[in-house]
């Protein structure tokens, strides 16, 4: 695969660029752990519909 | 932190959009057969959260003949969204905030091999989105309905979890990695969840027509197929805008 040769952080370190995408990466791996995967009643809830229509493991 | 913060940006757009499209997408396609799923659950005895006793409790095999009224109202859930609206509203929520979080991942992974160039390279590692979270987690794990027998929550959440991860490594190297004995570890990955096997439950009795479910995963696989495409192209396209499309145009003819 080719990949783009435009960088989004053009002017960051590699160092620094690793750590700002891993930390974006976790932020949406947390925020979609909170919602398909809590065992809060509410949370369950609420995302009902959504952890069945998307296959998420349920009840 | 402006990599973080484009990262952040570019997720918050794409999964807004491709959340309310799956949201949309759901309303007519999915949701409808949670509700018809529902029906049997009531008439099944209402929903029961005591997994691993579910299937000791139900031992006489009288299963949807009319359970006793109060085996219904004994069960205490907690708050729930009202029916309708509010319902529809949380749905919509849950889609969009879902939705960041994916496109979060999806970008970040993607800035890792060099970013996504265009809409075009956005619809191909959307695809490999889906692959990796719809695709081969439902293998082991058909989408479920309401009331269907299954196997307790937290092993197939760790199932769930580990093929995911198993997948997207496996993808990863076949498409990055240019070494044969890699390209056959990665297969081995991606392969190996499905030998393991998904966890199962005790007995696939299940009050849910074969018909209904079968419609359901179909339109699951669909729904989750489009909204993975939109989210792609749409990360594809607001990166483009962000660093200016026209470079990367002008590099990939020179």
């Amino acid at each position: 695969m080719n990949t783009a040769s435009v960088s989004l952080g053009a002017s960051v370190s590699s160092q620094s660029r690793f750590v700002q995408l891993a930390l974006a990466a976790f932020l949406g791996i947390f925020v979609m752990g909170f919602v398909g995967f809590s065992h809060i009643d509410a949370v369950h809830n609420a995302a009902h519909d959504y952890r069945h229509s998307m296959g998420f493991p349920c009840h | 932190m402006t990599l973080f913060r484009n990262v952040v940006f570019i997720a918050a757009i794409a999964g807004l959009v491709a959340g309310v499209v799956l949201a949309c997408m759901q309303a007519y396609a999915t949701v409808p057969l949670i509700l018809k799923a529902e029906v049997y659950e009531q008439a099944g005895g209402g929903h029961t959260h005591d997994h691993g006793l579910a299937p000791a409790a139900t031992d006489s095999n009288a299963m949807s003949s009319a359970m006793p009224a109060e085996a219904a109202t004994a069960e205490e859930e907690g708050w729930a969204p009202a029916d309708g609206f509010e319902r529809f509203a949380f749905n919509v929520v849950a889609n969009v905030v879902t939705g960041i979080g994916f496109a979060l991942i999806l970008v970040a992974a993607s800035e890792f091999a060099g970013g996504i160039g265009n809409w075009r390279q956005g619809l191909f590692w959307g695809f490999a989105g889906f692959a990796v979270f719809t695709l081969a987690p439902n293998l082991g794990l058909p989408p479920e309905l309401p009331a269907m027998p299954a196997a307790d929550l937290a092993q197939r959440q760790i199932w769930w979890t580990a093929t995911v991860v198993a997948t997207a490594a496996g993808l990863g190297l076949l498409a990055f990695r240019k070494s044969l004995p890699l390209a056959v570890i990665a297969v081995g990955l991606i392969v190996a969840p499905h030998i393991v096997g998904a966890p199962q439950p005790d007995s696939f009795e299940s009050p849910i027509p074969d018909g209904l479910h079968h419609q359901f995963v179909v339109a699951v696989t669909l729904t989750n197929l489009v909204f993975w495409l939109v989210l792609g192209a749409v990360a594809g396209l607001v990166r483009g805008r962000l660093t200016g499309t026209a470079t990367g145009l002008r590099d990939s003819f020179a």
